[in-house]
């Protein structure tokens, strides 16, 4: 290559002075042309130069250029031959291309002198250059022919801007095919071939397109979106690997169908969110405080005290979370108020308020980001149902099956769906007793509602009771005593849903609405049971803060003994050192936040336990039962009554999602509570898949979980909400306990940012924020946004109008050409008639003959047809006209043809998406060769 | 790195890459599946484009397709010789429609014409028929199969001809969630 450019820039030099000889030896010749064209091979001189230090650089292609020269010069001398015979075998025109392309590329710069002149020959010989109709091919065989005379032809006129721009483009849509080639669905051998046309085309005429820097900018270019294109599939590769247990939910899935795998996907998801949770409580908050923050027993909040040390280590006492738990990093109470630890200066109490606010605010931004995508994906404004069997027709086969079990569960639950849209189908043409299903469905509504106020109510009882109770001595109290708020509410969640769907088969809804409905009514029964769980500890939150401020008052009050006491025995007003008590012995508050944190973990862990006994119980054990049982039973078991277990859908992501608002809500208190939940979703993620393919039976009806993964992300939403209020309400509100946390010392939790406000940034920015709290400023900003809000609101209503309007347009182009093929014969009789009549042959048709030829059902029946005339303002006017006047211009022969179908761009539905005709219209214009 | 291999030559694996989706390393790769489908009737030198069929046997074979109720149209659709025999050109051009990388209106033409049995441009009810009786082993009744093709035409056909053609395929293909993610073999 090296030698190559030598050779280049020597030839070049060559070249260039041959042009100017001939540009000064024929100036009156060229007469007024003259000028321009000396002008430009002057700034052309210019632009060599980058040019020619390009060539040497570009050894990309060193390779291929240096075989491709050699054809080339082997076919330099067949070429001039052929040019005599002026053959035109595009083939063969191609190849001379090459080495006209090769010949060039040896001359360096002087391919675009030679294009010039190719181009000004043509000129010359009288083919103007106002020649629209020249074509690529004509052009090429000029540049053939010229190549092989280009050294003594020394004719040049400048190249008129409008065929520099005409090869421009030619140049751009050579690209543009190259890039898109793998597009088109044609046969390898076409597409190589064509792509050896394109690129010899492009490698010929872009030097004399780009100026000599732009083209190295394409070069790389080219080369960076060939780096990111690769750089992107390697990156989806990778994070298509990194989703975990996807095998085993497609296994799952191939045995449950998709509602049951729902869920499975939904847990993974919760998963994940729950990992990034984890990150940021343990990444800022937990590990920082384990590494740099003082150690366990060097200060009263983080040391067990005296009179519970017998017992910390007791198992009963530690499952409660009590003794050393109760004193660890998991809880709130164990964080230093310190303002910042070790050598990187880390403020932990404000990482502390950040992250525990953060978790919401990334939680939040996740849900609806999914929800936005879940929306989106797909769905592409097609109406519901639309397509369905088509859909399950041509997509339910998975291609990327390669195991002869899995095929086997595809074709069942293929064939199982078939059935199931079957029955659904039928199901709605049915037709019943309308005011019986009216009243049962008042009735199990009545039901429910009963259900849930009474829940409510045991849970108020049983709080209330337990408060009671926290009043008496621990040791005096039964197991049953301590924990009766944790199984009440275990319970409650265990019988309701049940007795739910119970009263639910009074309703006879379809399975998919019944879903829904259950799981609002079990939503509402959580959320019941939540918030009155969260009041009656609220209530127990305000008596611990009366009791604070009491021991607050009597430790103060014991300071101030010391204080007196010292000064009295040794005599020493000053320097009084600080009462010498061990960690242990400190008088300390009741710090509710701990609690609070206490009764949330343990909240969630017997959650954990009850839902796990469930499934062991409820599922395999009578899995088991029903197995071998059977052998030696009077009646078929597995047939009839206890039968194995469906799983429960509803319940189990209702489940999840409860059990997510409550890690949202405890997360603040017990910062050890997120990993909880990690492990137990990792485990019940195992455990629930092993469960659900040894011991359930697939659904009776299996259907379709279409949209419900927005309908748990919508639920998911509305707890994150209701979980937030509480926890911003403690942080806005309460005082933080005087002795514990790391909030301590502080009137409200969220004085810890006033205080970096002050302390830490420049005071400038002490400013903005005090500035920015305006109330003057906050409102009008709130208003802004519900301005925007209504603003994108009635927006979004006029689209939906928009694609109503154009669904509907659809609609009737499709029953207008329904009825115009049933009518065909009449309509066309009656125009034939019309035509006899009419002695001017108008090619439009008065609308009232149309008319008359609808039957009179179809004229009452649709104001599609009636209104066809007048329709011819809108757009499907045009199709009407352009039938007519087919049916003018031959009026005797029948349609025997349907129309063809109509382009893509009168398809509403069409509006998004790629058009999608375009990309094959090559394609069908000429289809791949069979043989 | 793989300037050590004498199978292609580098055009031809630059032409390759410019008309698969595939880059080089895994067009080597492709390659090398190919060529075990029958290592001896595969020459290990392209340069020069033998032409070499393998038989849909031994392309039927692949574990890849082996499960697959439409492997034969697959392999019909690809190869040249519309039976099943294929060149290396075809079979990469077949998986290369088949990768993710390739767009779904590509991938559409082709689920078409393998669900075109009858080679006629239409999908018709007697290909309704085939593709509902591959994906369920025939265990639905007639009757199921008759009106689930009815419901099929009902649906797609736009121009009301009774029958799919491209254009109707493809407005219902690209609205469908799952085609991209179903329409894809990894190999």
């Amino acid at each position: 290559m090296e030698i190559d450019a030598e050779y280049d820039s020597g030839s070049d030099v060559d070249s260039r002075r041959r042009a100017k000889g001939r540009n000064k030896a024929k100036p009156a010749a060229r007469g007024k042309k003259a000028k321009p064209a000396d002008s430009e091979e002057e700034s052309e001189e210019e632009e060599e130069a980058p040019r020619k230090r390009k060539g040497r650089k570009k050894k990309v292609e060193s390779e291929e250029e240096s075989e491709e020269e050699q054809r080339g010069r082997r076919k330099k001398a067949a070429a001039s031959k052929k040019k005599a015979a002026a053959k035109d075998d595009s083939e063969e025109e191609s190849e001379e291309e090459k080495g006209n392309k090769r010949r060039g590329g040896k001359k360096g710069g002087t391919k675009k002198e030679k294009e010039e002149e190719n181009n000004k020959e043509k000129k010359g010989n009288g083919k103007a250059a106002g020649k629209g109709g020249k074509d690529k091919q004509d052009e090429k065989k000029n540049k053939g022919k010229n190549s092989s005379s280009s050294d003594d032809n020394s004719e040049d006129e400048s190249m008129s801007e409008g065929e520099m721009a005409r090869l421009k483009e030619e140049v751009e849509e050579k690209k543009k095919l190259i890039a898109t080639l793998r597009n088109k669905p044609w046969r390898m051998k076409r597409r190589l071939k064509c792509l050896k046309e394109a690129q010899s085309f492009v490698e010929k005429f872009e030097g004399a397109l780009g100026k000599g820097k732009g083209r190295r900018l394409y070069a790389f270019k080219v080369m960076m979106t060939k780096k990111i294109i690769k750089f992107n599939r390697d990156f989806e590769n990778f994070k298509t690997a990194c989703i975990p247990w996807e095998s085993r939910i497609k296994e799952v899935e191939s045995h449950f169908g998709s509602s049951v795998a729902s869920y499975f996907i939904f847990l993974r998801w919760m998963y994940g969110l729950n990992l990034v949770l984890f990150g940021f409580v343990f990444g800022l908050v937990v590990i920082p405080e384990v590494l740099m923050g003082m150690p366990y027993g060097s200060i009263a909040r983080k040391t067990v005290p005296r009179e519970e040390q017998d017992s910390a280590m007791d198992f009963s006492v530690l499952f409660e979370f009590g003794g050393y738990c109760k004193y660890s990093i998991m809880f709130y109470g164990y964080y230093n108020n310190q303002r910042s630890i070790g050598l990187l200066q880390f403020r932990l109490p404000l990482s502390y308020l950040l992250v525990g606010v953060g978790i919401f605010g990334y939680s939040l931004m996740v849900v609806i980001r999914t929800m936005a995508r879940n929306a989106n994906e797909g769905g592409d404004g097609a109406e519901e149902g639309a397509f369905t069997f088509c859909w399950k027709l041509f997509t339910s086969w998975d291609y990327l099956i390669g195991n002869p079990e899995t095929a086997d569960n595809k074709f069942a639950s293929t064939t199982t769906s078939f059935k199931e849209s079957i029955v659904d189908e039928q199901e709605n043409l049915k037709d019943e007793n309308v005011h019986l299903r009216r009243f049962l469905r008042i009735l199990a509504n009545l039901l429910i509602l009963c259900c849930l106020g009474g829940s409510g109510y045991l849970i108020y009882y049983v709080v209330k009771r337990s408060q009671g109770f926290a009043k008496l001595d621990r040791n005096e109290l039964t197991w049953l005593q301590k924990n009766e708020v944790e199984i009440v509410m275990s319970l409650l969640g265990l019988v309701c849903p049940p007795l739910f769907e119970v009263i639910a088969e009074l309703e006879d809804y379809h399975p998919r609405i019944a879903l829904k409905w259950q799981l609002a009514r079990i939503f509402a029964l959580f959320l019941g049971n939540l918030y009155t769980f969260l009041f009656a500890l609220f209530d127990e939150v305000n008596a611990k803060l009366e009791n604070e401020k009491q021991i607050r008052n009597e430790t103060i009050w014991a300071l101030k003994e010391y204080y007196a006491n010292y000064t009295l025995y040794h005599n020493v007003t000053e320097n009084i050192p600080l009462p010498n008590i061990s960690p242990a012995d400190v008088i300390r508050g009741p710090c509710w936040e701990t609690e609070v944190g206490i009764e949330f973990v343990k909240l969630t862990v017997s959650d954990i336990q009850v839902t796990y006994l469930t499934i062991l119980i409820g599922d395999f054990l009578r899995a088991v039962i029903v197995r071998f049982l059977n052998y030696c039973w009077c009646w078929d078991l597995e047939a009839g009554f206890p039968s194995y277990g469906e799983f429960d859908i509803s319940g189990n992501v209702l489940g999840l999602i409860f059990n997510q608002g409550m890690i949202w809500m405890g997360a603040f208190y017990a910062p050890g509570l997120v990993g909880v939940n990690v492990l137990r979703l990792l485990s019940s993620m195992y455990y629930q898949c092993w469960a659900v393919m040894a011991c359930n039976v697939p659904h009776e009806r299996v259907f379709k979980a279409s949209r419900s993964n927005n309908f748990y992300m919508g639920l998911l939403l509305l707890v994150l909400f209701l979980s937030l209020m509480p926890v911003i309400y403690s942080i806005m509100t309460l005082p933080p306990s005087f002795d514990c946390g790391p909030f301590s010392g502080k009137d409200k939790m969220y004085d810890v940012i006033m205080e970096t406000i002050e302390k830490d940034l420049p005071p400038f920015m002490a400013d903005i924020f005090s500035y920015a709290s305006n109330p003057g400023l906050i409102i009008s900003a709130v208003l802004l946004m519900v301005l925007a809000i209504y603003y994108l609101n009635a927006v979004s209503k006029a689209y939906q109008n928009a694609n109503m309007d154009l669904k509907r347009k659809m609609q009737m182009q499709r029953d207008e050409e329904k009825n115009r093929r049933n009518n065909k014969d009449s309509t066309n009789q009656v125009m034939k008639d019309l035509e006899d009549l009419m002695p001017n042959k108008s090619l439009i048709p008065p609308p009232l003959p149309e008319e008359t030829a609808k039957p009179a059902d179809q004229l009452s029946k649709s104001p599609k047809v009636t209104g066809k005339p007048g329709a011819a303002a809108t757009g499907k006017g045009v199709h009407v006209q352009k039938d007519v006047s087919l049916a003018a211009a031959n009026p005797r022969a029948p349609v025997t043809r349907p129309p063809g179908p109509r382009p893509p761009g009168h398809l509403p539905g069409n509006a998004r998406g790629p058009p999608p005709g375009q990309g094959m219209g090559r394609g069908r214009g000429g289809p791949p060769p069979r043989r | 790195m793989g300037n050590k291999q004498t199978i292609f030559t580098s055009q031809q694996l630059d032409a390759y890459q410019d008309c698969t989706y595939f880059t080089r390393k895994e067009i080597l790769r492709r390659f090398h599946r190919y060529r075990d489908l029958a290592p001896q009737l595969v020459p290990l030198d392209y340069k020069n484009q033998p032409e070499v069929r393998l038989p849909y046997e031994l392309i039927g074979s692949m574990p890849e397709l082996k499960d697959n109720p439409f492997r034969q149209r697959i392999a019909e659709v690809f190869s040249e010789d519309g039976e099943g025999n294929m060149t290396l050109d075809d079979f990469l051009d077949m998986f290369s429609v088949l990768s993710e990388m390739a767009p779904r209106d590509l991938k559409a033409f082709y689920a078409f014409k393998i669900y075109d049995f009858n080679n006629d441009d239409f999908i018709c009810k007697s290909d309704l028929e085939k593709t509902l009786n591959k994906l369920t082993r025939n265990e639905l009744t007639e009757d199921e199969v008759r009106m689930v093709c009815e419901k099929v035409i009902d649906e797609a056909d736009l121009d009301n001809d009774g029958r799919l053609s491209l254009e109707d395929f493809q407005n219902m293909i690209v609205r469908a969630p799952d085609f991209l993610s179903t329409f894809h073999i990894r190999i």
